[in-house]
């Protein structure tokens, strides 16, 4: 065809095509000058590709992050540049952390412009650095497309997480031709021993990977074969992986009992007897002490973060370690493996499985499970506790669980029992406060399935703002407020270790929640018991509409047990 | 890498990675990393370093033989297990291809440096005495200063940077540390695996 009846498109409409390509039907984001030409496009292609306005980037960054957390599909966020774009800072941190797929789409100002502190100007690559997996300026029209399919797939790929693309003005306008793609030839065309491309084999590569760890299989076989005290530690790299059910074969065959980390919630069924629950800080003691006590400790998908560890000097003192995990450079970070093996944690475990026996440590495990908690006293007492009990059982495993961060956050992950993976969905690494209401709006948006947010008061006035984005777009999120009128994990270490010194923690100031709800026309409770929660919560899932129920909490109610920081995790100081 | 713990017969000395083992003292290591010309790269090696608190004692960066690629050399002190935990990070670098640890004896090492040293009527004579010595270069005299340019390893700089010192230096350029491994393999083929 000859150039001059060439069909071009502008970049903008390169932007949209490739997110069509890459499956993507609904973004996030906040419109500005400088990506006016995208949210022409938007305007579009609005039949095939749906936007959300959110109230504020930050939120829109936290619901691309959502979406990706529940549907595994890498989330997209749009953001104009200067303050557009530094309000996804946090978000983008959030996901780096977390290990998230998600693609962040920044407007910059004209190239003739950048470097002249020009009007809503940063430098937002070199600002977001350290907390993408890796991000572009796009500086050529004829390179956006192949640069968008290079964002896609790293921001999936190995270890996912944030992918930063910084389109200036003028390269969303010119334009130039434009050849659809898919399949194979949205992969990037890396050398063969790119790192990005050896993570997940499949075929014949699979079976060069199998040979190549076959001597680390079959060591940690007899590891497993020697170990009299085994333990399972599970982390988001399962979830990530899809390796539930690789993992339960294991426990099964370790015949080894399970821990997981904030991440892993939802990889192992908590209503299994293997599960001990959470490890760490605000772990069980089942789970703090069997660590202790394990003499092999089998590590999937996990990153041995600080709050897991309590004391990296102490944590599993007669335990070797076996790590497997995606990602080369967590291995011996925190702690130091005897053994480790770098993949994809579905296909190692998977092939470790094949060499295995069963095993059998029946003494083990009664020793240990005999420590899992009996079900505390009144079912009736108002306490998170039983709130989230209820949660679960009005839902009937149907429910996504988004959170804060904060009290309500360990509570929920101590308390619900999820059981399947994506279900929980909470800023682990970054404990972001203020990150949940984007995150369950997202998770909404990509399941359709119900979604409640579990969140408190300090985290709710960080983002009740987003109430109108709800409302507007009749997202129906069920908003579990626990209003305890404090910032109460802040409260509770000034109780434990500041000399009970409540040093501007104390909410005792607006608003007035209800009338709140009232003004973004959404529905609101406020509960101060068990049943008249439940009523509540059963009205909020069955109306398909965004509702608020504020349940009053004692001020000192505490989340046990507890490891101060930095002690060993079976010394604990709550209990 | 030295440190292969997926060896069995490696002793286990600590649990906790960060602290370094007793047996194995802060070396001065040399890392070569090949890496895609792009604008920002080098922005994101040393902001990697300094993200996670290595400490980098020089780098020096340029063009290589392949348009496409540059080479970055930086000298570290540290021990293996940091040294191991670099590689893996700058690994997770997109724009990084291949990183290579030259360890002292296999590989050969040199830097630039100018110096700009006191030389007047008196002195002048037994400045370039000690620069003949070294079989460095002067390559700018004037009545009161000669500039003087050396290449070598860190230690013979830092002999003739020593005795010029009693002469009273004017300031002085160092390029960092470059290094290429001995015999005839390259980077491509010798670079730490995953």
């Amino acid at each position: 065809m000859p150039e001059s009846v060439q069909k071009t498109y502008s970049g903008a409409d390169i932007l949209l095509e490739c997110l069509i390509e890459q499956g993507v039907d609904t973004v996030f984001g906040f419109p500005g000058g400088q990506v006016l030409p995208i949210y022409n496009a938007l305007y579009a292609y609005r039949d095939r590709v749906r936007h959300i306005l959110t109230a504020h980037e930050q939120h829109a960054g936290h619901a691309a992050d959502g979406y990706a957390r529940a549907s595994g599909k890498p989330g997209v966020c749009i953001a104009t540049s200067g303050p557009g774009a530094t309000n996804l800072v946090t978000p983008i941190a959030t996901a780096y952390m977390d290990s998230v797929p998600v693609v962040y789409v920044t407007g910059n100002v004209p190239q003739t412009l950048i470097g002249t502190d020009s009007f809503q100007e940063a430098d937002i690559v070199g600002i977001t650095m350290s907390v993408t997996k890796h991000s572009f300026v796009v500086s050529d029209v004829r390179k956006l497309a192949a640069t968008l399919r290079e964002a896609f797939f790293i921001a999936a790929s190995g270890r996912p997480g944030p992918v930063l693309v910084d389109i200036p003005r003028d390269v969303q306008i010119a334009r130039c031709s434009f050849e659809p793609a898919a399949g194979e030839d949205l992969i990037p065309d890396y050398p063969p021993d790119h790192p990005a491309l050896q993570l997940r084999p499949k075929g014949e590569k699979l079976q060069q990977f199998a040979a190549r760890i076959a001597p680390l299989l079959d060591k940690a076989a007899a590891l497993i074969l020697q170990a009299q005290r085994p333990l399972l530690y599970v982390g988001g790299g399962v979830v990530n992986s899809g390796a539930t059910l690789a993992v339960q074969e294991l426990a099964d065959k370790m015949d080894a009992p399970v821990v997981s980390s904030l991440m892993g919630l939802g990889a192992y069924d908590p209503q299994t007897p293997r599960y001990l629950s959470l490890l760490g800080m605000h772990g069980s003691r089942a789970a703090n002490t069997a660590m202790q006590q394990c003499d092999l400790l089998v590590a999937v998908g996990a990153r041995f973060s600080d709050r897991a560890l309590g004391n990296a000097q102490t944590f599993a003192p007669n335990a070797r370690v076996i790590h497997i995990d995606i990602d080369r450079a967590e291995i011996n970070k925190n702690i130091n493996a005897r053994l480790h093996i770098t993949g994809d944690a579905r296909v190692v475990v998977g092939l470790l499985n094949q060499r295995l026996e069963a095993q059998d440590h029946l003494r083990w495990n009664q020793d240990i499970m005999a420590l899992r908690e009996v079900e505390p006293g009144d079912p009736h007492a108002f306490t998170p506790r039983n709130i989230l009990h209820t949660m679960h059982r009005v839902s009937g495993g149907s429910l996504s669980v988004a959170t804060d961060v904060g009290q309500h956050q360990m509570w929920t992950a101590q308390h619900f029992p999820f059981n399947r993976a994506r279900q929980c969905i909470t800023s682990g690494g970054l404990g972001t406060m203020g990150f949940g209401m984007g995150a369950a709006m997202g998770a909404r948006m990509a399941t359709g399935k119900p979604v409640a947010l579990v969140t408190g008061d300090g985290s709710f006035r960080m983002n009740l703002t987003e109430l109108s984005t709800l409302a507007h777009y009749g997202i129906p999120v069920v908003i579990v407020l626990m209003n305890n009128g404090t910032l109460g994990m802040v409260r509770q270490w000034q109780t434990l270790f500041f000399d009970k010194h409540y040093s501007n923690t104390t909410l005792d100031r607006g608003p007035d929640f209800m009338k709140l709800a009232q003004a973004y026309g959404i529905t609101g409770h406020q509960v101060d018991t068990v049943a008249g929660f439940e009523q509540a919560f059963r009205e909020g899932i069955a109306a398909g509409l965004p509702c608020l129920i504020e349940c009053l909490l004692n001020i000192d109610e505490m989340v046990t047990p507890m490891v101060a920081p930095g002690q060993p995790i079976n010394e604990f100081c709550l209990v | 890498m030295s440190q292969d713990w997926n060896d069995e017969n490696t002793p286990m000395e600590t649990r906790n990675a960060f602290l370094p083992r007793k047996s194995d003292a802060l070396g001065r290591h040399v890392i070569s990393v090949l890496v895609q010309n792009q604008p920002g790269v080098l922005s994101r090696v040393s902001g990697l370093f300094s993200r996670r608190g290595f400490n980098i004692d020089s780098l020096a960066v340029g063009p290589t033989e392949d348009i496409e690629l540059s080479r970055i050399t930086v000298t570290v002190h540290g021990d293996h297990a940091l040294v191991d935990q670099m590689v893996q990070q700058l690994y997770k670098l997109i724009c990084v291809q291949k990183v290579l640890v030259l360890d002292a004896g296999q590989a050969v090492e040199r830097q630039l440096v100018l110096v700009k040293v006191r030389a007047d009527m008196q002195s002048r004579d037994a400045v370039m005495r000690v620069v003949d010595i070294f079989r460095a270069r002067i390559v700018d005299v004037t009545r009161e200063t000669l500039t003087v340019e050396i290449t070598g390893e860190d230690d013979k700089i830092a002999a003739l940077l020593g005795l010029l010192t009693d002469y009273g230096i004017v300031e002085m350029v160092r390029t960092g540390a470059i290094a290429l491994q001995r015999g005839p393999g390259d980077i491509k083929q010798s670079a730490q695996r995953l």
